[in-house]
């Protein structure tokens, strides 16, 4: 027995129909429509109106600059205030079908997991994308009549690129929360993971454009549209017919939460033993590649830090040098090097930094906890360019000051920033049949045990030849 | 094909806890099968998984011959499926309603239009296609749903509480609309915990009890395997007396009065035509020959178990 009908095989057709449903649905929905034609034609009207009223009021104090920075930056706002609605829609799009039970005849279509979802995305993008370019025509069309103001076509390119940006980032953002909550009220409180750092993006771009520093926002389109990819990546790997179906509550389960954590933690180990050599057997070797892109990462920092030097030079003073070896083991000391208080100091130091850089990993796939690593070596490849730079022997100075601590520091960095990349990507990496909450836990224990097993006993050991080592090394070397 | 909806023990788990456990099911073109049991039996998972919709923990299923995990796509296209609750959108007309989804099986608008025409004229309701799902009642509803699932005629239909929450009088419209689905080509499985339903439209009945298959048959099957055989009681206008001996032979009598008596008949159609004519040549006028009703209710009881008594759990 064969059934002759199908959906459409393509991923696109096989979308737009969930779209175009949704879509219509919306614009039959009143409380959908209203904000959308208020922010469409009044609020660019009140817009102009504003621009109008800055640029001849700046005129009068001869600070046109301002007129001519607030007006594209009106543009911004204009075209951002409608596609806000999308957050809302895009939020609604699984946990609504599923409040109101329409989700399961729609799961038990042919249609595939991706049609499905990048049907609700399409579907959250449109109306507000589209009422944000008619309210980006009419602010242009009310500037060109009132003032006689063009947008430079960059410009308007710029803002058009950088509002669908906006735009794809917080639905894809939303539509990942709606497809992993239960209710619109639970989706509603985790859109703040959404709205916390968009409005921050907002305040950014805003500073930038008053700055007139508008290539910039080149740069946040383009990093914007990765993390597009990378949310729709996320979604996709997450959607997951079974649990927006079997899930009936979001409950705390602390037990649940510390029993997964602990078994994933002890991995099978009954011994101190067991368990360090299950973390050098079974943990180590999947860091391959993070570690490998870490590595590239660090190296890139030393390399621009070294670069930067010409660029921004210190004034170091030649008299600086020639000082040095008489009062560099005193100066050292007065640091707190050579006492156990310095040992301290720098092992709380190093974990404080590396806790926080997990900490940010956690919420931006690892990228935020990379680039903090990053600042230190950065910092050393400039200092060791502008030594350079003064005539010195940066890699006299580097051997004495940095290197012999630096030999177990810089791995433990590569190995805590490897493990928070892929705490951080585990949402996008799931393994089938298992949970994002299993999956992330799961991470988490083997964050844990490469930070347990591998990152504190190097950095307890590199913090003991910071304090103890490197400075002899560096008076012998340096001439103390 | 023989068998159109295959399982072997199928089980679901969600996490500790198992929701269906070694269910082997067979349903052939043409049956209805249903599944009965208490809320929470593990009906609904079952039919879940039939749909595809949650993969299977262990166990295998194939739906007109394709494996519900590793031919999701194909099992899909190969089923329609009635929730519990009808899921429509109520902002949406009828027609819009099912073109949207007969665009899904590849069903272009008029051919979608058409057939959710004749679909609703088939299940009662001509003339509705233009208005929208809102004004719809609940027994409207449940029908559209049904016409939903029937729109790109699938060999299988897995209806789920069909009429659930439903008044009777609702409940008897999308009742009598599944009795016309009946065909040779489609096989039904429809899960309900209403007895009188079940027993109405059931070829085979399965009963589930937490997550198991418990019992299996066709109605008589059920009742012979769990209450016994048939029972007949013959009432007759004077008293008894010594003419029972004569009357039932080797038939077992379960009980008696002055004028009438109960007895087992295995085979109805043997035994009951062998008494009335002991009771003719025995000048016995018979009033009534009837069968006593031995209700699915009581194998239901039988095989599920009496509820505990409040505070028993």
């Amino acid at each position: 027995m064969q059934a002759t009908l199908g959906p459409p095989r393509h991923l696109l057709p096989g979308a737009w129909i969930i779209a175009r449903r949704e879509i219509r649905d919306q614009l039959r929905d009143w409380r959908i429509l209203a904000p959308i034609v208020a922010l469409t034609l009044f609020f660019p009207a009140l817009m102009n109106f504003t621009a109008r009223q800055a640029v001849d009021f700046v005129a009068r104090y001869d600070a046109p600059i301002i007129g001519e920075r607030l007006i594209p930056f009106l543009l911004m706002i204009v075209g951002f205030f409608p596609i806000s609605i999308s957050l809302v829609i895009a939020l609604e799009s699984f946990a609504g079908e599923r409040e109101r039970l329409s989700l399961e005849p729609l799961l038990a279509t042919p249609l595939s997991d991706a049609q499905l979802y990048l049907g609700k995305v399409v579907a959250s993008l449109v109306p507000p994308l589209g009422a944000a370019y008619l309210g980006i025509g009419v602010y242009l069309f009310g500037l060109w009549r009132e003032i006689g103001w063009t947008a430079p076509a960059p410009l308007l390119i710029q803002i058009l690129m950088l509002t669908t940006a906006q735009a794809v980032v917080m639905v894809s953002g939303a539509v990942v929360i709606s497809s992993q909550t239960t209710s619109v009220r639970a989706a509603n409180l985790l859109a703040s993971f959404i709205i916390v750092p968009i409005a921050q993006l907002i305040i950014g771009e805003s500073m930038i454009m008053f700055w007139g520093r508008y290539t910039v926002l080149w740069f946040i389109v383009a990093a914007l549209l990765l993390v597009a990819v990378v949310l729709t990546r996320m979604g996709l790997h997450l959607f997951n017919r079974e649990e927006l179906l079997a899930r009936e509550i979001d409950v705390l389960d602390l037990r649940w939460i510390w029993r997964t954590l602990w078994a994933a933690f002890r991995n099978g180990a009954s011994s101190v033993g067991g368990w360090y050599a299950g973390v050098l057997r079974h943990s180590l070797p999947p860091l391959r590649p993070a570690l490998l892109l870490m590595v590239l990462a660090l190296g890139t920092a030393f390399f621009v830090g070294v670069r930067l030097a010409p660029r921004f030079v210190l004034p170091l003073d030649p008299s600086t040098f020639e000082a040095l070896p008489d009062n560099l083991g005193q100066q050292l000391q007065n640091f707190g090097m050579m006492s156990a208080e310095g040992w301290w100091w720098i092992l709380r130091n190093n974990l404080t930094a590396l806790a926080i850089a997990a900490l940010l990993g956690m919420f931006t796939f690892g990228v935020a906890s990379v680039i903090l690593l990053m600042a230190p070596i950065g910092l050393v490849g400039y200092l060791a360019g502008n030594l350079a730079l003064a005539g010195q022997d940066a890699g006299l100075y580097l051997a004495g000051l940095v290197l012999p601590h630096a030999t177990l520091e810089v791995p433990a960095a590569l190995l805590a920033g490897a493990a928070v990349l892929r705490l951080g990507l585990a949402a996008v990496s799931l393994p089938q049949g298992t949970s994002l909450g299993e999956s992330w836990l799961k991470a988490l224990a083997e964050w844990a045990r490469i930070g347990l097993g591998l990152v504190l006993p190097l950095l307890m050991v590199a913090a003991l030849l910071e304090v103890f080592v490197t400075p002899r090394v560096a008076a012998w070397l340096l001439g103390g | 094909m023989e068998y159109v909806i295959e399982t072997l023990g199928l089980t679901k788990r969600f996490g500790d806890f198992t929701a269906v456990s070694d269910v082997t099911l067979r349903v052939r073109p043409g049956e209805v099968l249903v599944l009965l049991g208490p809320n929470g039996a593990g009906k609904t998972t079952t039919t879940r998984m039939l749909a595809s919709i949650l993969p299977p923990t262990e166990g295998q299923a194939r739906i007109a011959g394709y494996d519900v995990t590793t031919h999701a796509a194909e099992v899909r296209r190969n089923i329609g499926l009635l929730t519990e609750h009808h899921g429509l959108y109520t902002r949406m007309r009828a027609g819009e309603y099912l073109a949207f989804f007969g665009g899904i099986y590849g069903l272009s608008v008029p051919d979608s239009r058409r057939r959710a025409q004749d679909l609703l004229d088939q299940v009662g309701m001509p003339g509705v296609i233009d208005q929208r799902l809102g004004e719809f009642s609940k027994g409207m509803r449940q029908k559209l749903a049904l016409v939903r699932a029937l729109l790109h005629d699938p060999p299988v239909l897995l209806l789920d509480e069909p009429t659930s929450a439903m008044d009777p009088a609702s409940a008897r419209l999308v009742r009598d609309s599944i009795l016309q689905l009946r065909s040779s080509h489609r096989a039904l499985v429809v899960t309900t915990h209403n007895l009188a339903e079940a027993e109405q439209l059931a070829d085979r009945i399965a009963i589930i009890r937490r997550g198991e298959i418990a019992a299996q048959g066709t109605v008589q099957e059920l009742k012979l395997a769990h209450v016994g055989p048939p029972i007949m009681e013959l009432r007759a206008a004077r008293p008894l007396d010594g003419d029972v001996r004569l009357l039932l032979g080797e038939l077992k009598m379960v009980a008696s009065g002055e004028d009438w008596l109960r007895y087992q008949a295995p085979v109805p159609a043997e035994a009951n035509p062998r008494v009335l004519a002991a009771a003719a040549s025995a000048g016995l006028p018979v009033v009534t020959l009837t069968e006593v009703g031995r209700s699915l209710e009581d194998v239901y009881l039988r095989v599920v178990g009496a509820p505990a008594p409040r505070g028993e759990g």
